[in-house]
């Protein structure tokens, strides 16, 4: 009776291999992405950076499974992904509150959609939104919240479902560096403490390199993954530093360089 | 230094500052005066007011019409008019007249009303289908439909159904193509974000759409109830055996000018009441969607 310790092979989170896109429209066809393959394990912050119209948030309408790929194949936990599933939380660029529903109700509507037992996902999500400073606003309409609490009840509502990966696209590219900045902080923090899977589309190089792990630049359109870069920072200790104060430490203003040479932004086209 | 103490501030901001002296502040306080405010009188006093100009105008209309300088026989007189009402509302079949003009007006209202809302928001179901219909709509909203209003009566008939129809027939279309515009504006990430979560099309249409559209369709019911009140009024011009648009004309035909009054006025007051009560519906209606 050899029970062996670990019976359930390790997938990594996410696969993707080799996946073309093309948009079509009646006038014309796009090609937004080209054979771009890319692994994050489980556990695993990647952000992504690219300059505007690369195919960043196609690819990650790919991953949800909102859109089917042209050509190659996407795996989350070693599943192909043929439909949008509960357990891939999207957050997109706006907050999409509904803006005739209360914060509470907002963040209720995933568990409304799948079914899923009222009573659990009630207490689950008022305990969220209290431990993101929105107790007090359970019941205001979307529209008595400030941008910064808007976007924390969004993060809310993508997490209420408990998805085990996150697809974060530029989920705070509305809100004032101020706000910003200390709103990354948090998501950081929330997000590492229940250990998700987080791919984070961002046009913010110090936002990417001071919340990922990884860093993963897309070359012009078509997309194409142009490099990776895992950001340490041996300097600040063995443990990661919070986002803040990463972007103290001495490594930062290297990964900085170097990704914004990659990224060729002098050269608009 | 005084100069430039006086000149500035003042006329930017209009704030008096104390430290420049009597004459600085004297000049800034009259820059301030002339702002325009408008002085807003009392409610009692406007109503009042509103009130002298009804009565101003009737006593106008009375005296005019006693000394022939505008002639009663085309005009009537509110003497006659007031005296008309009473035996109008007394005798006869006052309330059938009235009744049946309300009821045709609001069936056409929630028949125009839920028939153009249901169809304009079907047009989310397909692209395509919405493509097919659309040119009709337009069509259809070309045509005055008012001149449509005898070929409704042949077709429905000289009784309720065909004043119903014309009144639909004047809302049916703004309904549709204000809901097909509530469509329109729908979010799209707002129904990414549904599909992410794993909804059906039912899901999104019930949850998304339809709340969605609701405040474009509130936003109509109030231009609506003016439309099918002037469609079953037109509808009951063409042929009639009841109703007050039904009075007015008989009334226009025997010369009856008083009673012609009698029924606009009537007209009237139906009308803000149903103008009224949908108004109310429509703050409700907002509360509701909102919360
Ligand atoms: N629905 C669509 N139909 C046709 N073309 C599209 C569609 N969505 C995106 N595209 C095209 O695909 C390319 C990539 O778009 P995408 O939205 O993925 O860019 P992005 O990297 O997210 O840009 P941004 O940083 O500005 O958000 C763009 O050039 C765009 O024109
Ligand atoms: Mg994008």
């Amino acid at each position: 009776m050899a029970v062996p310790d670990q019976t359930i092979p390790t997938h990594p989170a996410v696969e993707i291999q080799g996946v073309t896109l093309n948009y079509f429209t009646p006038d014309r066809e796009t090609l937004a992405l080209a054979n771009v393959s890319l692994t994050v394990e489980q556990g695993e912050f990647v952000a992504i950076v690219g300059s505007s119209g690369c195919g960043k948030s196609t690819l990650l309408s790919l991953v949800s499974g909102l859109l089917p790929p042209s050509r190659g194949s996407i795996r989350i936990d070693g599943k192909e992904v043929a439909k949008p599933s509960p357990r891939v939380g999207y957050m997109f660029q706006k907050d999409t509150l509904l803006e005739w529903r209360t914060i509470i109700d907002n963040v209720l509507i995933g568990a409304e959609l799948l079914g899923i037992d009222k009573i659990v996902a009630r207490r689950r999500a008022e305990d969220l939104l209290v431990r993101y400073g929105l107790g007090d606003f359970l019941h205001s309409l979307p529209g008595q919240l400030s941008g910064g609490m808007r976007q924390r009840a969004a993060l809310a509502r993508t997490l209420c479902c408990e998805p085990d990966l996150l697809l974060l696209d530029e989920p705070f590219s509305a809100l004032d560096y101020q706000t910003r900045l200390a709103l990354s902080d948090e998501v950081a923090g929330i997000l590492s403490a229940e250990r998700k899977t987080v791919i984070l589309v961002t046009h913010d190089i110090g936002e990417a390199i001071s919340m990922a792990n990884r860093v993963i630049v897309m070359s012009r359109r078509p997309g194409r993954i142009k490099s990776e870069r895992k950001t340490d920072f041996p300097s600040f200790g063995p443990t990661r530093p919070t986002p803040f104060q990463a972007r103290k430490c001495s490594e930062f203003a290297n990964y900085f360089q170097t990704i914004w040479d990659e990224l060729d932004i002098h050269q608009i086209h | 230094m005084n100069a430039k103490a006086l000149g500035l501030p003042g006329r930017i901001l209009g704030v008096a500052r104390l430290s420049d002296g009597a004459k600085g502040a004297t000049t800034q306080r009259k820059i301030a005066r002339k702002l325009p405010v408008q002085k807003i009188w009392s409610t009692t006093a406007l109503v009042a007011l509103q009130l002298a100009v009804l009565v101003g105008f009737v006593v106008l209309w009375e005296v005019a019409a006693e000394f022939k300088i505008i002639d009663p026989f085309f005009w009537s007189q509110p003497s006659s008019i007031w005296s008309t009402l009473v035996i109008f509302l007394t005798q006869g079949d006052a309330f059938t007249d009235i009744a049946f003009t309300f009821r045709s007006t609001i069936f056409g209202f929630i028949i125009g009303t839920t028939g153009g809302a249901v169809l304009g928001m079907s047009f989310w179901w397909s692209r395509n289908y919405a493509q097919i219909v659309q040119p009709y709509i337009i069509c259809l909203e070309s045509i005055p439909k008012l001149a449509l209003a005898p070929l409704i009566v042949l077709v429905f008939g000289m009784g309720l159904s065909s004043k119903v129809a014309t009144a639909t027939a004047l809302t049916v279309v703004v309904s549709t193509l204000t809901a097909y515009a509530g469509v329109q504006a729908v979010d799209r990430d707002q129904e990414r974000l549904f599909y992410s979560l794993g909804a059906s099309r039912w899901q999104v249409f019930k949850k998304l759409v339809v709340p969605s559209c609701i405040p474009w369709i509130v936003s109509i019911l109030r231009v609506n109830i003016g439309l099918a009140l002037t469609g079953s009024i037109v509808g009951e011009f063409v042929s009639s055996q009841h109703g007050l648009g039904r009075t007015i004309l008989y009334a226009g035909s025997t010369y009856e000018i008083s009673l012609v009054w009698v029924a606009v006025l009537i007209l009237s007051a139906l009308s803000m009441v149903m103008y009224v009560t949908v108004a109310w519906l429509e703050k409700v209606l907002r509360k509701g969607v909102v919360h």
